[in-house]
């Protein structure tokens, strides 16, 4: 089972709740960094780094003397990555999503395919949990292509050694969102009862909703703000999974890289209980009995 | 020098130059013989989440203009440009279409040597 631990509005406590969430655990578990713009579960897990690989996308190579300039490519590339003026044709390697349609096309087989450093992805253990991440190259501008390569290494994983994974899912509504939690089972949505933390839980929902997955919330900083984000899932039929507590004590836990659930019996029996509630969620539902009039 | 593209903020010599190159409204195709204008939208490339600079480089390249009068441009776009063989005046924001084809008739501009913008 795959858990993607998400959120709309950044900052919401995803990190926070993934590690806590993975040294609960009951059975083997792989906690999974795809906020691979600026990945910090390590932080939290301090796992030992056991492998790395760096990641790379091919990306057009033309062999100019085989080149007709006949602009095949060109047309066919929705992103510009590869142009044709006259008699020069130029590349873009950084604007490549690595389809691979200008090497297909090309009537000359001049295209060949050159690389891109993505960024590095790698992998360790953190006592009885296991760790996975990525990290964007700096000024790398599309974090997809790279989660996709450790979604990929995290297939691979799981399928060795079993077990589930709970991936911390990168802010915000938009590709690399929707590409953490895409192949997840369950979705959690990380929040605050704060205005902010309200408006972009609702873009999340809307954004996630469509994927058909079994979502839940989970409150953090509860006591602050107002109820709008509790009257929002009552409305929506979505559950609160948990609430963790609006507390000076947890932001210093937290600022030292501390795992919450760590901190008190308490804040254990409510990740504990996160636990539950997330495999509960993803059970097939028991079908109805017809209510007989 | 026989046709230059002027980036606008509409289809006439009356209206604004537009400073953007990529993300330009359209294009004032000027032949500079008959002092003929056409129009030439660039909507499309505004549009675009990435690349804009690139296309509106391929729009100007198709219309057979041999120079570019604009605000300013980025990285890939004056290298595309340049591929194409267009020389590229900028800073030219704030005149209209028909203002800054006569300051380049006048030859009081100068032709770039390097993008003015940096890319994202």
């Amino acid at each position: 089972m795959i858990t993607a631990v998400a959120s709309g509005k950044g900052g919401t406590g995803k990190t926070t709740v993934a590690a806590s969430l993975a040294t609960v655990w009951d059975g083997p578990v792989l906690g999974v960094d795809l906020d691979v713009e600026e990945p910090n579960l390590h932080l939290f897990l301090q796992p030992v780094i056991q492998g790395s690989q760096m990641a790379h996308m091919m990306v057009p190579a033309v062999e100019e003397a085989k080149c007709t300039y006949c602009g095949a490519c060109s047309e066919l590339c929705q992103f510009k990555a590869i142009s044709v003026f006259n008699q020069v044709i130029l590349t873009f390697p950084e604007m490549c999503h690595g389809c691979g349609g200008c090497m297909a096309i090309c009537p000359e087989k001049a295209i060949s395919s050159g690389q891109r450093e993505l960024g590095e992805i790698s992998w360790g253990r953190a006592g009885d949990v296991g760790f996975l991440a990525g990290k964007l190259r700096i000024g790398e501008a599309m974090s997809p292509p790279l989660m996709r390569m450790v979604k990929t290494r995290l297939d691979v994983m799981l399928a060795a050694e079993g077990g589930d994974a709970i991936i911390d899912a990168p802010p915000g509504v938009s590709c690399p969102a929707v590409n953490a939690v895409l192949d997840s089972d369950v979705i959690l949505l990380v929040t605050e009862p704060t205005p902010f933390g309200v408006y972009d839980f609702i873009l999340a929902c809307e954004a996630f909703a469509p994927l058909g997955k079994p979502m839940g919330a989970v409150i953090n900083r509860a006591g602050l703000g107002n109820d709008a984000i509790y009257r929002f899932c009552r409305e929506k039929g979505l559950p609160i999974l948990a609430e963790i507590p609006y507390d000076r004590a947890i932001a210093e836990a937290y600022a030292r890289g501390r795992i919450i659930a760590d901190l008190s019996a308490g804040l254990k029996s409510t990740f504990v209980a996160l636990r539950d509630r997330i495999r509960d969620l993803t059970k097939p539902s028991q079908p109805q009995k017809a209510a007989h009039a | 020098m026989n046709r230059i593209a002027v980036t606008s903020e509409g289809p006439s010599v009356n209206d604004q130059v537009d400073p953007r190159f990529g993300r330009a409204a359209g294009f004032v195709v000027v032949d500079l013989e008959t002092m003929d204008t056409n129009y030439i939208d660039n909507g499309q490339s505004q549009v675009m989440a990435q690349g804009a600079g690139i296309q509106a480089a391929e729009l100007v390249a198709r219309a057979g203009v041999n120079c570019l009068l604009t605000g300013y441009v980025g990285p890939k776009a004056f290298q595309a440009l340049t591929a194409a063989g267009i020389k590229v005046v900028q800073n030219l924001e704030g005149l209209t279409v028909g203002a800054a084809v006569e300051r380049f008739k006048s030859g009081q501009v100068e032709m770039a040597q390097a993008a003015n913008r940096t890319g994202r």
